[in-house]
């Protein structure tokens, strides 16, 4: 067996007084896709973040391939950089820049981080839309796609930059049935036939049951219990696994509402005649 | 001013008497224009003091009438006097052809000289205004004396720079902003009383008369004071004010003689003519030459160049603070968004102080208070205060719209790989900037006004030049409409481009 791709040791983050991770373990292997389930405020999006970098962590290590974090204020200069090669994060209210086409939102990062030319970036940017479906929206904006729209042009943005480890919080939040189907079969081709590793949090057990190849869930801010999908899912051991299967019929959340105020509220600057 | 306050809740107290018996005479000066003239006493400021405050409590005494004051600024008093504010309007008001067509004008009661001030080192070599080429001259807007740098600035080249008072003009010139000051001869030995190292140089430029000014159909109580001013000069009571307030000479004396012997003629025509009106014929209001045509066409057409070019002072001068604005702004608020805890608190302090103290105090701060310090040019003056000003409001624009951008944006591009600048320079400050247009453009409309308020540090502007041309026609309404133009023609097509700029924004992102 190789060395994980992804190993979380004894992992603690606390916010003010409010302790959120309380010692998680985990451990990806190269070409997973585990799927990391709990109750809402479990902890799932927290270690997504910590892993991606955009926050610090108490105690505890967090190693991706080569990179080790350490506790303290989030990673910055080389180290991060080296986290960033590695990992790319799919959010779950996508986050797609409102200003720039799907195909810009694509190959933003390419051009200005990868150095690409433009040709090349938008030749690679328009196969990944292409093989996400949503290549006909290349020169639209944000404003003017659906919610599983958004969500693979948001993946599309992130494979752009080809990250070995994809990490994604709550993919299926804002999709139906038919369009979680067909982003389930894209998940498992990623891992499949592009050699990429995945870490999918997610409230949705029919998803979980359909593309994990492991589950893990959190509990209170500790990793609960863990393993095959068909073992976990059917004869789950843990209180906390039987209440979400339990609660699981009440859908995935809804997405959180996006801080994005239609009028934005600005100081109007100086009232004329003031 | 507390002598205004006190004087205008005694008018409203006179108010209701006045309506049965007449028995008040309100009379409007400016208190700030200070001594000989009117002035808050020292030792009581609730009370005025002045040779025309003693020569209202004469002419009120002869009338029968109690004197109520009432506060006006000198540059308003021809508007304010032609709208009934007060009775008689008496504060060193100067004798002119306009004030004769505009109001009701007495018996001119003082004659004074306009007289060069310079700097005691200079006064063998700045003897007249033709010594002056390409200096600066200041005096106080909207006077004979201003009228007179006017044109001098044709025939002799030299600079005149006007303020809306006679003290700093005198500060100024102490302090080399400016090479001499033309003034009247009692306005200019107070100053010289007031501000070490000035000379006066003795020849006049000009001459000029002290007057009374009434609306016009108020043309009966005007020959009444007439009478009673003639009768002052026959007797010595004018005489004996001027003395008490040391400003009586042989010219004037001169004067009065000629005044009176006039009078005994002007008296003996109009029983001839059977009362007929005599005009400013009788009193030659100025011997300069006459500046001002009759019909208001002529008046726009002489005008309008001098406008165009105040306009075009105020554009550059709103264009220039602007972009100053933009600029310290979009430092401020990213230092805002972005620095340290002290560079946040230190500009928090900066955009604080600066928002909550007035844009007029500022520009006094850094024209005149600071001059000791650092001698600023007055249009440098102008477009630091201004820029500096609005820098504050742009910052808080700005900051108000990088937060605007939604976080997991800005998380998305930094997992994507991108630099904090990245982020700033890709993501987010695009998007801010389309948020803080609408806004900037408002504040852009609002900053060509507020640059009325640099004429306080001598820059000559489109509302100053305004108030420079009302003054000299006594009548507003012609110049208010002309300026209201002009401004007009310089913010709609900016909201129009601005509102351009937004729809093609928002046509190329829907």
């Amino acid at each position: 067996m190789s060395a994980p791709f992804l190993a979380i040791g004894g992992l603690r983050l606390s916010r003010g007084s409010a302790a959120v991770l309380n010692g998680v373990t985990l451990s990806v292997l190269r070409g997973e896709l585990v799927a990391l389930m709990g109750l809402s405020g479990g902890g799932k999006t927290t270690v997504l973040r910590a892993v991606v970098g955009l926050e610090g962590f108490d105690a505890g290590s967090i190693v991706v391939d080569t990179v080790a974090l350490s506790p303290g204020p989030p990673p910055s200069g080389g180290p991060l950089r080296a986290l960033r090669a590695r990992v790319g994060m799919v959010f779950q209210s996508h986050g797609l820049f409102e200003h720039l086409s799907v195909l810009d939102n694509v190959t933003l990062a390419p051009l200005h981080v990868g150095r690409l030319a433009r040709d090349a970036a938008e030749a690679r940017a328009l196969a990944l839309l292409a093989g996400l479906g949503v290549d006909r929206h290349a020169r639209a904006f944000p404003r003017e796609l659906s919610g599983g729209e958004a969500q693979r042009v948001a993946i599309a943005r992130t494979l752009a930059m080809e990250p070995p480890l994809l990490l994604m919080d709550e993919p299926t939040a804002s999709l139906d049935p038919a369009r979680r189907n067909e982003l389930g079969r894209t998940l498992v081709k990623l891992v499949a036939e592009a050699g990429r590793t995945l870490v999918v949090a997610t409230h949705d057990a029919d998803l979980v049951r359909d593309i994990a190849t492991r589950v893990v869930v959190l509990a209170e801010g500790a990793v609960v219990e863990e393993g095959d999908p068909r073992d976990v899912l059917v004869r789950p051991k843990h209180e906390a696994t039987r209440f979400l299967l339990q609660t699981k019929d009440h859908g995935p959340e809804p997405a959180a509402p996006e801080v994005r105020p239609a009028a934005p509220r600005l100081p109007l600057g100086k009232a004329p005649n003031a | 001013m507390r002598g205004a306050l006190l004087a205008v809740l005694l008018l409203a107290a006179c108010a209701a008497r006045a309506e049965d018996g007449g028995a008040v005479l309100r009379w409007g000066g400016d208190a700030e224009g200070g001594a000989p003239f009117v002035e808050a006493d020292p030792s009581d400021p609730s009370k005025l003091r002045g040779f025309d405050v003693e020569i209202v409590s004469l002419v009120a005494k002869k009338l029968g009438r109690t004197p109520v004051f009432v506060q006006v600024a000198f540059q308003s008093l021809d508007q304010s006097a032609a709208r009934g504010d007060f009775d008689v309007g008496l504060s060193g008001i100067e004798d002119t052809t306009q004030r004769r067509k505009a109001l009701a004008v007495t018996v001119p009661y003082f004659e004074f000289r306009e007289v060069l001030t310079v700097r005691a080192p200079d006064a063998g070599r700045f003897r007249g205004l033709a010594d002056l080429r390409g200096r600066r001259v200041g005096t106080l807007a909207g006077t004979i004396a201003w009228e007179a740098l006017v044109a001098a600035e044709k025939s002799d080249g030299i600079v005149p720079v006007s303020y809306d008072d006679d003290v700093h003009p005198y500060e100024d010139l102490a302090q080399g902003r400016l090479d001499s000051v033309l003034l009247d001869n009692v306005l200019a030995a107070r100053s010289v009383r007031r501000v070490a190292g000035l000379a006066i140089q003795p020849a006049a430029v000009a001459t000029g008369r002290y007057v009374v000014i009434l609306a016009k159909e108020n043309a009966p109580l005007r020959d009444r004071i007439d009478g009673i001013l003639m009768d002052a000069m026959r007797d010595g009571t004018l005489k004996g004010i001027f003395e008490k307030w040391n400003i009586w000479d042989e010219s004037q004396a001169a004067f009065e003689a000629k005044r009176l012997a006039e009078w005994d003629v002007r008296r003996e025509t109009k029983i001839s003519s059977n009362g007929k009106e005599a005009g400013a014929a009788a009193f030659p209001a100025s011997p300069s030459k006459r500046i001002f045509s009759s019909s208001s066409l002529s008046l726009v057409l002489s005008y309008l160049p001098s406008l165009l070019k105040a306009s075009l002072v105020t554009i550059v001068l709103s264009c220039l603070a602007m972009a100053l604005a933009v600029a310290l702004g979009i430092g401020i608020a990213s230092g805002r968004v972005y620095g340290s805890a002290p560079v946040r608190l230190l500009l928090t302090a900066y955009v604080e102080v600066t928002r909550g103290t007035p844009v007029l105090l500022q520009l006094f701060v850094l024209y005149y208070g600071l001059s000791s310090v650092v001698r600023l040019p007055a249009f440098v003056a102008a477009l630091l205060g201004l820029g500096l000003n609005y820098a504050a409001y742009e910052s808080e624009i700005y900051r108000g719209a990088l937060e605007a951008v939604p976080r997991v944006q800005l998380e998305a591009a930094r997992t994507l790989g991108l630099t904090e600048g990245q982020v700033l320079r890709l993501v987010r400050g695009p998007q801010a900037f389309r948020l803080a247009l609408a806004p900037m453009t408002n504040d852009f409309v609002a900053l060509l006004k507020d640059s009325s308020l640099v004429s306080v540090v001598t820059v000559v502007e489109l509302t100053k030049q305004t108030a420079i041309f009302a003054t000299n026609i006594a009548s507003w309404a012609l110049p208010g409409a002309l300026c209201a133009a002009l401004y007009l023609a310089m913010s709609l097509p900016l909201a129009r481009l601005a509102r351009r700029l937004e729809g093609r924004w928002r046509a190329a992102s829907s």
